[in-house]
């Protein structure tokens, strides 16, 4: 167990160091960091001076092993705009949008199980015909599209659902403020999660069922049915654990794509996380955040990741964690 | 009364070009503790008949006509409930890879107690003695150990073992092993034939054995019944199925065996192949591959009819009468 926690985190860190080279590289071609930081009044000797001081005419090798030591110790740079720690901006932000991130996952793992169960036992039932239906319309629709049409149906038209913001929040440590303390909170948090969620259920719910379907043609299926066992004992002990064993490990991965999508579905909420951050970060050119931004989401996808991993290996015994050492 | 009286049992397959007939009206009896195998080539219908027995086939398969009777009541008529309880506990089946049979999230115990539990009113303890009894006759070493392991985590041999004890583990009337040593090794398959057989005498289990090994037949079961193409074509004492078969393709199967040949000959095998469910010539199903083929047998199926010991499905069976009968393989 420990050597196989202990290969991970150095694959894990081979793949952050692959990141922030990429995060670096992108750092070093976007814009001139001496027009934001100077503007265009300043004499050409003495932005050379600078250029010096900054140590922008270093070699890129020897940059980068600065930016490193640097994002090491925590430092990813600061804000040309909010002239404040990167990280901090970041962290800042990075509550809201794993509230956000926590409720879609809540959405679709407590309804794509079920769904996707129902589907595969009763393929020809109406029901079935109009989950899998639907699933293909949401899955064709761009979330954004998905949030504008919720904003337009539920709160300019009905009214029932306020259209952006995180709505009354409570403050719990640090910078966590959360959405769930406050009735206002909830009801804020309801449509961005469903919008975030729009993508990933559909494609869970058919993947859970496609999974399923084939699980429950496999000779133990039919060996628990020759035993005498009870239909829901079949379907939820012997077929439902199999079943969700391939769909964790595509699953776990999903989770870190959809704080990426959180960036659509925050702009549309005016959700005040980092998505939509990121994307006012692109418009103002303030390129350590753009930069610490990959940094974060890349370190939240290799920790989700690895505990997918570490996770499966618990549920699945044929993997003995232990035995996996070298 | 016999423990299990099959009556012109029909299987048939949906189709998109419409239903086809997999089993032709099969008719057989099962006496209490008595052991019958079940022989012919792949595609004969032999899995099909055991899993109709269980009324476990598989869709597109359903049962069309005839009746199952096991211990007076008809299977094929059954309610899902009835068949339910029926299964597993008066009739146990032996599948035939035991690396894919045991499901592999559970372990031995929690799938020996399942079955159990399903049957009767235990408590997890109890149910737990009693499967650790079951592994301990069909010699499992360190049962207590077996019962918290992963399928994955013990051999095809050993797997098979513990199959074997689930199936007895509510004192069966009946098993029915489908090719229960196809998928193991060489030298494990007399071990299990062995285990199977011993189990079967000292519980008084009747025993439905499907294969395709007449080796195995003739070791383990007292009846034998040939199928071709969905009918049986020849059924008797096993004795005689195999020393003097009556029916051509039942001389084919025997002269088959490798013991039949000289070393260094080629085998002697049976032109042709089966046919398909889809392409079943008129009359008798094996006439397209038969040395005897008469006027009669192009245009009428033979019906099953006694010649000595045995019951023959052949037009054509008197003339055999002066052929030289297979040697002794047993």
């Amino acid at each position: 167990m420990i050597a196989y926690l202990i290969k991970r985190v150095f694959q894990a860190i081979a793949v952050m160091l692959v990141i922030s080279l990429i995060g670096f590289a992108i750092q070093g071609n976007l814009g001139d960091p001496l027009r934001e930081l100077l503007g265009q009044s300043v004499s050409e000797q003495v932005r050379q001076q600078l250029r010096d001081e900054l140590g922008l005419n270093d070699p890129f090798l020897v940059q980068y092993m600065r930016f490193l030591g640097n994002a090491i110790q925590g430092d990813l740079g600061t804000s040309y705009f909010f002239k404040e720690p990167a990280l901090e901006v970041i962290l800042k932000k990075l509550p809201a949008t794993l509230e956000l991130v926590f409720g879609a996952t809540v959405i679709i793992i407590g309804l794509s199980i079920p769904l996707g169960v129902f589907t595969a036992i009763r393929p020809n039932a109406v029901f079935s015909r109009l989950i899998l239906a639907l699933s293909i319309v949401g899955l064709s629709i761009p979330v954004f599209l998905t949030a504008i049409l919720m904003i337009f149906a539920f709160s300019v038209e009905l009214g029932w659902m306020p259209s952006f913001g995180r709505g009354e929040v409570v403050h719990v440590f640090g910078y966590w403020q959360t959405n769930f303390a406050t009735k206002d909170g909830w009801v804020h948090i309801i449509m961005p999660s469903i919008a975030l969620s729009s993508i990933m259920l559909p494609m869970f719910i058919r993947l859970i069922r496609a999974e399923m379907i084939e699980v429950l043609q496999s000779e133990y299926v039919r060996y628990a049915q020759a035993k005498g066992i009870a239909p829901w004992r079949i379907y939820f002990v012997h077929a439902l654990k199999n079943t969700l064993l391939p769909v964790i490990t595509v699953g776990g991965v999903q989770i870190g794509t959809m704080v990426a999508y959180t960036i659509l579905t925050e702009t549309v909420f005016s959700w005040p996380g980092m998505g939509s951050m990121f994307l006012e970060a692109v418009n103002r050119v303030d390129t350590p955040l753009i930069v610490a931004y990959l940094i974060v989401v890349g370190f939240i996808f290799v920790v989700t990741n690895t505990i997918v991993d570490l996770i499966y290996g618990l549920v699945n015994p044929t993997i003995k964690l232990g035995r996996m050492g070298a | 009364m016999s423990l299990l009286s099959v009556r012109d049992l029909t299987v048939k397959f949906g189709s998109r070009t419409g239903p086809v007939t997999a089993l032709n009206g099969i008719s057989f009896d099962l006496a209490r503790g008595e052991r019958l195998g079940i022989v012919g080539e792949s595609g004969a219908g032999k899995s099909i008949t055991g899993f109709a027995l269980m009324n476990l086939l598989s869709k597109p398969g359903y049962i069309d006509g005839g009746q199952i009777l096991f211990e007076g009541e008809d299977v094929a008529q059954m309610s899902p409930r009835d068949v339910r309880a029926m299964r597993g506990d008066r009739m146990a089946m032996i599948f035939q890879d035991p690396m894919v049979t045991l499901n592999p999230v559970l372990t031995i115990g929690q799938q020996m107690i399942e079955t159990l539990k399903a049957h009767r009113k235990l408590s997890t303890q109890e149910a737990r003695q009693i499967a650790l009894v079951k592994l301990k006759e069909v010699y499992i070493p360190s049962p207590q150990d077996r019962l918290d392991q992963y399928p994955h985590e013990l051999s095809g041999g050993m797997r098979q073992r513990i199959i074997i004890a689930m199936a007895l583990l509510l004192d069966p009337k009946l098993i029915i092993a489908d090719e229960p040593t196809t998928a193991l090794d060489v030298t494990i398959q007399a071990d299990i034939m062995a285990l199977l057989l011993e189990m079967c005498q000292s519980n008084q289990v009747g025993l439905i054995l499907i294969t395709h090994d007449l080796g195995v037949v003739s070791q383990v079961t007292e009846r034998t019944m040939v199928m071709y193409a969905g009918r049986i074509i020849e059924s008797g004492p096993t004795r005689s199925i195999i020393n003097d078969p009556q029916h051509p393709y039942t001389q084919g199967l025997i002269n088959a065996l490798p013991q039949q040949t000289p070393p260094g000959q080629r085998l002697k095998q049976i032109p042709g192949t089966m046919p398909t469910l889809a392409t079943m010539p008129k009359g008798c199903p094996f006439h397209t591959r038969c040395a005897l083929v008469g006027e009669g047998c192009m245009t009428h199926v033979p019906s099953i009819n006694q010649f000595g010991s045995s019951f023959v499905a052949c037009h054509e069976v008197h003339r055999l009468q002066n052929e030289v009968p297979a040697e002794d393989v047993s």
